[in-house]
């Protein structure tokens, strides 16, 4: 239903051109969850922002490949073509439910607009339907709510306004960026239960746009790790926790603090910090921080290719060569893959 | 370093009795007090010697605020905050300070506790210079620099030209830099990317090590704080709620709030995370401006009985002495929190 064919996003400023999408490729079929993982600045927004064509141009550029939604390329789409599919096929959750909702007009009022944009309805129709989402993502005395202001909301309460909104058009595809960060985990499991109970009713397609790994266990069917604007690794969920084949990937899962450890496991933190997006450095983005780099990864830039059946990675070391120093590693940590 | 004028050598390092900031809520054109907001209410904490005190709550519970009193960077409504067997906040100005070189804190956002218009090598320096400290100050400070990873030659740079990781090993460089025994580190992980995170959490446990330093640690991630508290208090709604060596109160938590809390946390195991059953607490944190009659988790918690409603809870000892746990009807062992409490409510006045 989505494919996203090699997309690059670059933004061109004072002091050179920021690669903060180079290359993206993956594809989303109907009521499937994808995660997409990575730290700040890796791209993962960025890309959320791309299919929804919401980068700023200028400075934001698209030099390379497409954005296929239902066999159209969103990158030539029409502006008023966009404002068509924007919110009625493909709707976005944003990370901070305070700012992303406009303090001035009630919930009710923005959710109605949204209806009202795409639907072909009358007034009193959108205000049935206003009502409707909001009881449907959880919101008690509906009616009530509907006629209160941002203000009124907490913060899991906005951001079940904001869900209640994305789904208000029923849209195939559903942009969650962050939805739980600026929550509390408590909150952050109503809203995720939520969104869970919300795709099996509608069948939803979901990007969840996160640096949590345990959110992306929880919901995510297939997954793509992002590093410095490229894809890095993907796969099914299993493949990329249980046998993850970028060194980029596996050095995540052992610097995380977990709970389902026990006893003392030392964390093997990744040394150093992302590279700069302007000045990549030569060969893989990855070889100052990998643990397992070696004299070849300063030369070579590896591109994605699968190294399992369906299960792709950037790393120009072999499958052997994997297997080989992540058993040496775990071993002197004492931890069980 | 390590003088001690009381000669004390107990082996609680800090204690609070009964700690309470009731913030007044004003309103009305006379400023009127209308309300207290009751950030932290009555904490009753020992932290010993040389160990780890994880400190965990949603936001809003209370916990900074409780940094705040224990710096006495707040004046607390009642209660005393005893540091090395002294109520500190019976200290003069000057007594004050003096007592201020043992206990440090680093914070949450490394952006904004460096002021970004003095190097790195001042930032670090101004301890020693705000507490006298006799020297070669220049020295002194590179090697802390050296001691928190970050290169001596750093000195003479400015905070923006480091990263959030970087930032927060120079904010432990001033944390240190006075030998303190205690440090408080309000959520020292939470603003850093998760690849970040581990190097900071591994700089603290080594530090601890080798200074000597017992820490309050400060989280809303239990994952973080199962990995460097020795022991953990849950705080709710400006209470602890629930306090255990580290082992204990994640194997076998009794209150049905850190029940819940443990179970909202995502696993990074998709395998467990199909199979684990999660108990979602309904509604919202109530205000701490009008907390709940009787126990104050009644309003959220699935076990809750009439009973709840009316009486508050005392920290109460479970099986094990050190266990304590504010509830009437804990989670017994292999027990899901749904299923019904035993109808008397345990060790009820007691």
């Amino acid at each position: 239903m989505l494919e996203v064919n090699n997309l690059k996003t670059h933004f061109k400023t004072q002091d050179g051109v920021v690669k903060a999408v180079d290359g993206v490729s993956f594809s989303l079929d109907p009521g499937e969850t994808l995660g997409i993982v990575g730290e700040s600045g890796s791209g993962k927004s960025v890309t959320s922002l791309s299919i929804m064509q919401l980068n700023p141009k200028p400075p934001a550029e698209y030099p390379e490949g497409e954005i296929l939604f239902e066999e159209q390329n969103l990158l030539e789409a029409s502006d008023s073509r966009m404002q068509e599919i924007r919110g009625n096929d493909i709707a976005m959750i944003f990370q901070d439910p305070m700012t992303s909702l406009n303090p001035v007009f009630t919930v009710g009022n923005q959710i109605r607009e949204a209806i009202r944009i795409h639907q072909n309805v009358s007034k009193t129709e959108a205000q049935e339907r206003t009502v409707q989402v909001l009881r449907d993502v959880g919101i008690a005395n509906p009616e009530r709510r509907a006629k209160e202001y941002p203000h009124q909301f907490s913060g899991g309460m906005r951001q079940r306004a904001m869900i209640a909104m994305a789904l208000s058009c029923n849209p195939k595809v559903l942009i969650a960026d962050e939805p739980t960060t600026a929550l509390d985990v408590t909150i952050q499991a109503q809203i995720l239960e939520l969104m869970i109970d919300l795709q099996e009713k509608y069948g939803t397609a979901i990007i969840m746009i996160t640096h949590d790994l345990g959110v992306v266990a929880q919901l995510a069917d297939k997954v793509m790790v992002m590093y410095a604007g490229r894809a890095v690794e993907q796969g099914t969920t299993d493949e990329v926790f249980y046998d993850p084949l970028m060194p980029y990937s596996w050095a995540l899962l052992r610097s995380l603090p977990r709970l389902d450890t026990a006893g003392e496991v030392r964390l093997l933190p990744i040394e150093g910090t992302p590279p700069s997006l302007i000045f990549l450095p030569k060969g893989c983005n990855f070889n100052a921080r990998c643990p397992f780099v070696k004299d070849e990864c300063h030369e070579i830039d590896p591109d994605l290719v699968e190294k399992k059946p369906g299960h792709t990675a950037a790393c120009i070391l072999s499958l052997e060569e994997i297997e080989e120093r992540k058993s040496r590693v775990d071993e002197e940590l004492g931890v069980g893959s | 370093m390590s003088e001690n004028p009381n000669g004390y050598s107990g082996e609680h390092l800090l204690e609070t009795t009964n700690l309470k900031m009731h913030f007044p809520i004003k309103a009305g054109i006379l400023k009127r007090t209308v309300g207290h907001v009751k950030a932290v209410d009555g904490v009753n904490l020992k932290v010993r010697r040389g160990e780890t005190l994880g400190l965990v709550g949603e936001s809003g519970c209370g916990k900074s605020t409780l940094a705040r009193l224990i710096l006495r960077l707040l004046e607390p409504t009642e209660g005393e905050v005893i540091f090395e067997g002294e109520n500190i906040l019976e200290y003069d100005r000057r007594r004050m300070l003096r007592v201020r070189r043992h206990i440090q804190i680093v914070f949450q956002d490394p952006y904004a506790s460096l002021n970004p218009r003095m190097t790195v090598g001042n930032i670090v320096g101004e301890p020693l210079k705000t507490h006298r400290i006799e020297g070669n100050r220049k020295r002194r400070v590179q090697e802390l620099l050296e001691v928190v990873g970050l290169n001596s030659e750093h000195y003479n740079r400015y905070p923006h030209e480091f990263s959030g990781g970087q930032r927060q090993r120079i904010g432990v460089a001033r944390a240190i830099a006075l030998n303190p025994k205690l440090i408080i580190c309000d959520e020292p992980v939470s603003a850093l990317d998760v690849s970040i995170q581990a190097q900071v959490i591994n700089l603290l446990r080594d530090i601890q090590k080798e200074f000597d330093l017992t820490y309050v640690f400060i989280a809303h991630d239990l994952s973080v704080v199962k990995h460097i508290a020795d022991r953990v208090a849950v705080m709710y709604l400006g209470k602890i709620v629930e306090i255990a060596d580290q082992k204990t109160l994640f194997d076998e938590p009794r209150h049905p709030y850190t029940v819940s809390l443990l179970s909202a946390i995502p696993v990074p195991d998709p395998e467990k995370e199909r199979q684990r059953s999660r108990v979602v607490l309904t509604g919202d944190v109530p205000s701490p401006a009008n907390p709940p009659q009787g126990c104050s988790f009644h309003t959220r918690c699935p076990r809750a009985q009439e009973y709840c409603t009316e009486h508050e809870p005392d920290l109460i000892p479970q099986e094990e002495g050190a266990h304590r746990a504010a509830c009437f009807f804990p989670v017994e062992e292999g027990q899901r929190i749904e299923e019904p409490a035993t109808s008397t409510p345990y060790r009820a006045g007691e």
